[in-house]
């Protein structure tokens, strides 16, 4: 699995690692996501999914190993990542006592957008999600998210992370929410989505699966069924889960 | 017969469920408070650093006063008088000037805090019986260490026109006897832990309480167990029970560090002071209920609880400032600030040595508070979230 | 720093304060119940002593002693009886006050030897109040030996006398209002710098907002400055609400530059915030904040001279004060808005005031830099 970093890759990963104290959450991984990829980044609670990813968006410091996003070195260039990426979290976290233009004029503001900017993308984001400007805090979980997805969007990222972005949503907002991820991939966003429904994994271009700290596997999705010989991401995810 | 037998069971068991709940629910309220080691350790060290500070460093006896003297004309008389201020330990004679001109500006640096200034010939008048005049000039932008420092001048010259007096025959003297019963020497650490074990009660009791319920509510916590088989009496004793331990710990710890380190006396019954401690705690503790049933977010339940308990109890309630000096209005408050009753309660037990045949009344007050207490809360504890 | 950045955080920080209506109505009426509460109740002043007579002589000269003492409207007689185990007994019971225990040959003794004594007993329970009070009885009892000695001898103004005159500076009335509301001011200035300022950035913490920011390319100097400059105004507004009822609900007198009050205070605030800010870092829950702020705030005060004088506390206690900017900013309130002093008398204070700001905000940022991360 450790194939060299190919040129164009939006994510490359070499031998990542993270110990917190004797415990190794994060264990050697290594793996590339090319641009415009969803790539399905799959694990059971605690397997060491959201130590990567702080990682990945510059949170956390690796304790050895690399990793680029964007091009860019995580451990040395996180000022000219953060520019580059978005990011949503498994807790919702747009300000719910903000309404949802002030929320998207924070962000604008962020990022160095221009008011006109920050006006056009507005209006169309109210357009597309068809939300009218209230408290964020009023709307309902499903609104929320794709909100969050939206603002985590704005500023036009090279990779956007999304941390179980549909934790607690209804199933037809979670199939609106994923017609939102492809329109973004068709833009050329690589988006990289963690997430405990199965379903959603074979939505995905590739998945990974990690135990333990280490990616078991990684592939298609189709390709990884045929490997393990199972009928569904499902089955092959309890049977790895199972087997630590 | 039967019918009426199998009743019961499902009832005994039906109560030993609750039971059994209630049991985890204060273990995990338990739980919740040995977690968090970083309030813990400040809950712990807070009623000690009280004590230690009070007890150290806040005293507002005057010593060392900057005397500047005014003599236009020195003679025996104000020489003489000079030779008493400099022997007496509370003075500091910084400087003599024969005019007031270089005086204001010590005072407005705060480098003077009195000035004796005599007319000239202070000694051919007095000779002549006077009156000879000596002007006193006091910063007085601190009003009680003002009066304070102008009694002991006034001491000392009294002291001269009684002795000069005396020489010849002539003053009557009354001399007041001075006894201060419970705590002779005035030792303001004395005065201070009964109010300080008030404020660390409360604190613990009515703020954590608050706090702690706010936030289960912030984070829908509070749902869950309202929707458990507890009653919402239940939940309130579960949450509150575990407050009141602390609260308990803290009062031993303040009363251990003022009898081990100061000397505080215990005149009185430690197991009545005990006794009384738990019932303000649950005063308190209710009131910190209170507080939570009527707020939404922990900043709102803080500052309510701040405003409704913290500050009246360090402030109405005769810690610092006495109750007598108050205007007539903030008196009559101070009636339903909890701590004033239990302060006298401590004081009482602590430097008098006196028990319930004096403190019935007291006692008496912050049962009724209690109970009054207790029924707002459990009526506005709402069994549903609003 | 980007101002662009700056302006769109500082904007939501505006916006949240001014949307949390119950919080800006706690924060607006702070400075009114402080102020309200603690200078009425914060005085030593005695009004009226209740006191316990036990009187064994019946002379003359005894009932006008007691009659001195009532007639100032200090002491009122609550209770007489021959024997102490009743006086005794009132003091236990808070009925009484105090006790004035006059020996049965008190009036044989002053015509004698022109000398006699008299017992004052207080309950010393409250200590200010029974010191106070005692220095009361003192000046009424020697005024009554002096008038008694006139009126021995009204044709023989032989003994010597002084006359004192006493004349208070700053605060002629002995106004114990006008030394506390500066002081108050600055505890108004110290809980909502820190308190406020924990809890605003640890309440991000716990929301989990502050994990998206932190994912942002903010310069730390803009998010820092968004947090504190709103709380810094803020502070300062409280501070102009409380001057105004200060000074025309207390007329507490205003003698120097009001100017010169305001700098001083943002000078300070930048200290408070900067607790604040470096408590924030090192906790993670707003209970944490509260309790750790509290704490602090509290040593802080005690050990300032707004309650006690720092001048009475033991030589170690004072250069602790010494390193705590609220005696600092306490001294310079009282001094400018009481004293009229000048920026040339408060040049000293005022230094320290900005070092310390310097040290302690670079500190609290450096330290935010590792917990960021």
């Amino acid at each position: 699995m450790t194939e060299p970093p190919s040129k164009g890759a939006a994510i490359e990963v070499q031998d990542l690692t993270r110990r917190f104290g004797n415990f190794t959450a994060v264990d050697h991984i290594s793996f590339d996501v090319a641009v415009g990829e969803v790539f399905g980044f799959l694990g059971a609670n605690g397997a060491g999914k959201t130590t990567a990813i702080k990682m990945l968006i510059g949170l956390l410091a690796p304790t050895s190993g690399s990793a680029h996003v964007a091009g860019l070195d995580v451990a040395t260039q996180t000022e000219q990542i953060r520019r580059r990426i978005g990011y949503m979290s498994q807790r919702f976290s747009l300000y719910e006592d903000l309404t949802v233009l002030e929320n998207i004029a924070l962000y604008g503001g962020i990022y160095g957008l221009s008011d006109e900017q920050i006006s056009e993308r507005s209006s169309s984001m109210l357009q597309t999600l068809g939300l009218t400007d209230q408290l964020v805090g009023k709307l309902p979980l499903g609104w929320k998210q794709k909100l969050a997805f939206s603002v985590a969007l704005l500023h036009e990222p090279a990779v956007v992370f999304l941390d179980e972005p549909t934790g607690g949503v209804d199933p037809i907002t979670r199939r609106q929410f994923w017609e939102l991820i492809y329109s973004a991939a068709a833009r050329g966003t690589t988006v990289f989505v963690t997430t405990h429904y199965m379903d959603e994994a074979e939505y995905c271009d590739r998945i990974s699966i990690m135990v333990d700290g280490r990616i078991a596997t990684l592939g298609t999705p189709r390709d990884l069924k045929a490997e393990w010989k199972v009928d569904s991401i499902d089955e092959l995810f309890v049977r790895l889960a199972r087997a630590s | 017969m039967e019918g009426r037998f199998d009743r019961r069971i499902v009832r005994e068991t039906g109560e030993s469920i609750v039971i059994a709940t209630l049991r985890a629910f204060i273990i995990k309220e338990l739980r919740h408070i040995l977690r968090d080691r970083q309030t813990l350790i400040i809950l712990l060290l807070m009623p000690l650093v009280q004590v230690v500070l009070f007890g150290f460093a806040l005293r507002s006896d005057v010593r060392d006063v900057r005397l500047v003297v005014v003599d236009p004309s020195p003679d025996y008389a104000t020489l003489a008088l000079r030779a008493r201020l400099a022997a007496a330990r509370r003075f500091q004679i910084i400087g003599i000037a024969p005019s007031m001109h270089t005086v204001e500006p010590l005072f407005r640096q705060g480098k003077a805090d009195v000035v004796m200034a005599f007319e000239p010939d202070f000694a051919a008048r007095l000779q002549s019986h006077g009156p000879a005049h000596v002007m006193l000039l006091v910063d007085a932008s601190d009003p009680n260490t003002a009066t304070t420092m102008q009694s002991y001048a006034r001491a000392v010259i009294m002291a001269y026109e009684a002795e000069e007096g005396a020489h010849r025959g002539k003053a009557i003297q009354i001399v007041g006897e001075t006894r201060m019963r419970f705590n002779p020497t005035l030792e303001s650490v004395n005065l201070f832990v009964p109010g300080l074990i008030a404020l660390v009660l409360t604190l613990v009791s009515a703020l954590m309480t608050a706090i702690s319920l706010s936030r289960e509510k912030e984070r829908g916590t509070l749902e869950i167990l309202l929707v458990s088989p507890l009653r919402p009496w239940q939940i309130i004793v579960g949450k509150v029970l575990p407050y009141l331990g602390l609260a308990f710990a803290n009062v031993v710890t303040a009363l251990l560090a003022a009898w081990l380190i100061f000397h505080v006396p215990f005149r009185g019954s430690v197991v009545l002071l005990l006794f009384e401690s738990v019932l303000y705690s649950m005063v308190s503790l209710s009131l910190g209920v209170v507080v939570a049933s009527v707020t939404q977010s922990q900043r709102v339940a803080m500052l309510i609880a701040l405003l409704a308990t913290m500050l009246p109890s360090s402030l109405l309630s005769g810690m610092v400032f006495p109750i007598a000096s108050m205007p007539r209005f903030l008196q009559i408050v101070s009636n339903v600030v909890p701590a004033r009753w239990f302060i006298i309660i401590a004081r009482g037990i602590m430097l008098k040595g006196v028990g319930l045949e004096y403190l019935w009344r007291e006692t008496l007050v912050l049962s009724l508070m209690t109970i009054v207490l207790m029924t707002i809360a459990m009526k506005t504890f709402k069994p549903r979230v609003a | 720093m980007n101002f662009r950045v700056l302006r769109a955080l500082l904007k939501k920080e505006y916006l949240q304060i001014f949307r949390d209506k119950v919080m800006l109505r706690q924060m607006l009426m702070m400075p009114f119940i402080q102020l309200l509460l603690l200078s009425s109740a914060a005085t030593f002043e005695v009004k009226t002593a209740r006191m316990y007579l036990v009187d064994n002589d019946h002379s003359e000269t005894s009932r006008g002693l007691v009659e001195h003492l009532r007639a100032s409207g200090r002491f009122v007689v609550v209770g007489a009886s021959p024997s102490m185990e009743p006086a005794n007994d009132a003091l236990l019971s808070r009925d009484a006050g105090m006790i004035l225990g006059i020996p049965h040959d008190f009036e044989r003794d002053i015509v004698r030897t022109k000398s006699a004594k008299v017992q004052l007993i207080y309950n010393a329970e409250d200590g200010a109040l029974a010191g106070v009070t005692n220095s009361y009885a003192q000046q009424i009892i020697s005024a009554y030996a002096r008038d008694l000695g006139a009126s021995l001898r009204p044709m023989v103004a032989e003994s010597p006398s002084i006359d004192i005159r006493t004349r208070g500076w700053y605060n002629q009335a002995l106004d114990y209002k006008d030394y506390m509301i500066p002081g108050i001011l600055v505890q108004l200035l110290t809980i909502i710098g820190t308190l406020l300022t924990a809890m605003n950035i640890v309440r991000e913490k716990e929301l989990g907002t502050l994990d998206q920011l932190n994912v942002t390319p903010i310069p730390r100097s803009a998010f820092i400055s968004a947090k504190l400059i709103p709380l810094w105004t803020i502070a300062l507004v409280e501070l102009a609400i409380g001057l105004t009822v200060a000074r025309f609900v207390f007329d507490v007198p205003m003698r120097g530059s009001l100017l010169l009050v305001f700098f001083a205070a943002s000078l300070y605030l930048v200290v408070a915030l900067a607790i604040g800010l470096w408590i924030s870092t090192a906790v993670d829950t707003q209970q944490q904040a509260m309790f750790s702020s509290f704490f602090l705030i509290m040593i802080y005060l005690l050990m300032s001279g707004l309650f006690t004088p720092v001048r009475s506390m033991p030589t170690w206690a004072q250069w602790i004060a010494e390193v705590n900017p609220v005696k600092h900013i306490i001294v310079i309130m009282r001094a400018v808005l009481l004293k009229g002093a000048g920026i040339a008398d408060i040049a000293r204070p005022l230094t320290i005031l900005a070092v310390s700001g310097a040290i302690v905000l670079s500190l609290a940022v450096r330290q935010y830099a590792k917990t960021s991360r």
